[in-house]
């Protein structure tokens, strides 16, 4: 009987000390990842370029879950109006004239180290990221629209009117120009894109995400391996999002 | 009614004027008023469609104020005298219908409330930055070029304010061409050709506009137009709208000849619907050949009521040109992917429709009521009624 109390206190003061050594060393263990990330207060950096490769042979006609993890990660939802719905990231199928061979492929921003949206704008609410990605400054974005008179992708939208439960990452704003932030407040944190990581749960791999500036990046190798295409590459703009497959 | 009752009712009459004016401006203003709460998802635009009739009212009134300037601009800088009386008109005309123009623009931006962000962050890169110090140095130096005529003693600084205005709106109107000119991806745009293309428009329109007012005031104030003078305008006008014919000629024709763009000028010369229609009957029947058959006619271009009835024919024409090219260029799509044929959620590979709403032609209608008031205000408190004096004019210089 008494060793049944030992035991079971034993058991109980074990279990106690595991969890809260949890308690304690989970922040810790937290922060260490955490600190892999660039700090608040640290500005992007140039030795990277995040760019995207998409393998449009592994994306299948029909799958949406990177469309839709966009959606929920960012806060895009439809409001009813597809005319004037923003879209960040959208699946084109194509289909070759003389062929008819068809590819399923997803088309977002670009993010251009050549961007023409940036040249465009006026209040320069337009911007390129030291590591490549391309934003918009809701602040200074006075909604003229003539980045997505500029952009060749089609990958702007224009906020037509007020949108409710914003995601506090990534706050929208009515009269604003947006588009793919390459999930910007993710990278910052040392995360993928929500798009690929759905990718990468949905196990079809189609989209690999990285720093094109590092030769030992899974997708600065793939990119020396393969063969990989710019869309619009007769624009010179040096895409960060590539394609493999079409 | 004969010009002396109208003398009895003149006041009420320039009261009541600037009533129905003053009205469409409010009009206007609470359209935009309504679009900004409720969103552009109110108007016709949307993101296949982003600049819409706003724009081509915005674009009409910006080109052809620069334009209206070149009367001034002949007087002062080639030194015809006959353009000399005309100079303080056309540069009033220049600076309301720029106001008209700008107040649109702005009033359709997503946020007309960061106005002033626009007027402190600039993008040097960017053609519409420069455009928005472009338009202000207009205002300036046309202003000063206005005081210059209008003071007697600054009259000596005429011609280098001439000059300069001169100067500075042909650097106007190669902005604006080039907003649409530097935009690389799209088919319809992407050419040096429209730079010098809204120049020539803007002589065409700004004449056309001129031609009208000053028929206006002179019926306004019962007297009659000289006939060597209303002969030269009209010819003028003439010249103007062959130019444009020339330049919409060879526009089409290099698009014709590369194959990448032969898609897009089907579209527009035969497939189109509205933006065919409006190419073939808006801007080459009506804006094109009837005005020159009027204005070339040995009777009909004698009279005034015709050569105003060309004028009004031309600012037609103009609309439907800007339409074509402003969103009948964005009505075809992005060619993201040549060669293929392309489907998606977001209507890429399709043709984009677009409906104007009302409130987009209220405001549109709202800039040419300010342009409007600003001028009949003017008119009547200062001296712009052009004062030929003929003892300065030798008869010989009025024949053509």
């Amino acid at each position: 009987m008494s060793n049944d109390v030992d035991n079971s206190r034993r058991k109980f003061i074990a279990a106690g000390v595991a969890g809260t050594a949890g308690l304690v060393l989970a922040p810790g263990v937290t922060l260490l990842d955490m600190a892999n990330a660039r700090p608040a207060g640290e500005a992007a950096s140039s030795t990277k370029r995040w760019g995207m490769l998409i393998d449009s042979t592994k994306c299948a006609t029909g799958c949406n879950d990177c469309v839709s993890a966009c959606g929920k990660e960012n806060g895009v939802a439809s409001t009813g109006h597809p005319e004037t719905d923003p879209q960040w990231i959208r699946k084109i199928e194509l289909k070759e004239v003389k062929s008819g061979k068809s590819h399923s492929l997803p088309m977002m921003c670009q993010h251009c180290a050549e961007p023409p949206c940036v040249d465009v704008c006026p209040t320069g609410a337009s911007f390129k990221r030291a590591d490549g990605i391309v934003l918009v400054d809701r602040h200074i974005c006075i909604g003229c629209r003539y980045c997505m008179m500029a952009c060749p992708y089609k990958a702007r939208s224009f906020v037509h009117e007020a949108h409710e439960d914003q995601n506090p990452d990534v706050p929208r704003g009515k009269g604003c120009v947006e588009s793919c932030t390459l999930c910007v407040h993710r990278i910052d944190k040392d995360q993928q894109p929500a798009c690929v990581e759905a990718c990468s749960e949905g196990n079809h791999g189609a989209m690999l995400f990285g720093d094109l500036n590092d030769p030992n990046s899974e997708i600065s190798k793939r990119i020396a391996t393969y063969a990989t295409t710019q869309v619009r590459a007769d624009l010179a703009l040096n895409t960060g999002v590539r394609y493999q497959g079409i | 009614m004969n010009f002396e009752a109208f003398r009895k009712v003149e006041q009420s009459a320039f009261y009541a004027l600037v009533a129905v004016i003053g009205l469409m401006v409010l009009i206007g203003l609470g359209a935009a008023h309504y679009m900004e709460e409720h969103g552009h998802v109110v108007t016709g635009m949307s993101n296949q469609i982003v600049w819409g009739m706003p724009h081509v009212f915005a674009i009409f009134l910006i080109v052809a104020a620069s334009g209206v300037l070149n009367v001034a601009s002949i007087g002062s800088v080639f030194g015809k005298t006959v353009y000399k009386a005309r100079a303080p008109l056309s540069g009033l005309l220049a600076l309301a219908m720029l106001a008209g123009g700008l107040t649109v623009l702005m009033l359709d931006l997503g946020r007309p409330d960061r106005l002033i962000v626009a007027m402190t962050h600039f993008n040097f890169k960017s053609i519409f930055a420069l455009n928005v110090i472009l338009y202000t140095g207009f205002f300036a130096i046309v202003a000063v070029y206005i005081w210059t005529m209008m003071e007697r003693r600054m009259n000596v600084y005429t011609k280098y304010a001439g000059f300069s205005a001169f100067i500075w709106r042909l650097a106007l109107t190669t902005a604006t061409g080039s907003i649409f000119g530097f935009l690389v991806a799209r088919q319809a745009y992407a050419s040096a050709m429209l730079a010098p293309m809204f120049i020539i428009m803007s002589f065409a329109f700004g004449l056309a506009v001129f031609i009208i007012v000053q028929h206006v005031m002179y019926r306004w104030n019962g007297r009659t137009l000289d006939e060597a003078i209303k002969r030269r305008l009209k010819n003028l006008l003439a010249i103007f709208i062959g130019a444009v014919f020339y330049f919409t000629l060879v526009y089409h024709l290099t698009n014709m000849y590369f194959a990448k763009q032969v898609a897009f000028e089907r579209f527009i010369l035969l497939d189109g619907g509205v933006y065919t229609n409006l190419f073939w009957f808006g801007q080459i029947l009506l804006g094109t050949i009837a005005p020159l058959a009027i204005l070339f006619h040995p009777g009909l271009s004698k009279r005034c009521g015709w050569i105003v009835t060309a004028a009004m024919l031309v600012i037609l024409g103009g609309f439907a040109q800007l339409y074509v090219l402003l969103i009948g260029g964005q009505a075809f799509p992005l060619s993201i992917f040549p060669g293929m044929e392309v489907s998606s959620s977001f209507f890429d590979g399709r043709i984009n429709p677009y409906s104007p709403s009302l409130p987009e032609f209220l405001l549109g209608f709202g800039g040419i009521a300010i342009a409007a008031l600003l001028t009949v205000i003017a008119v009547r408190v200062l001296h712009f009624m052009p004062e030929d004096d003929f003892s300065q004019v030798g008869k010989h210089t009025l024949t053509d």
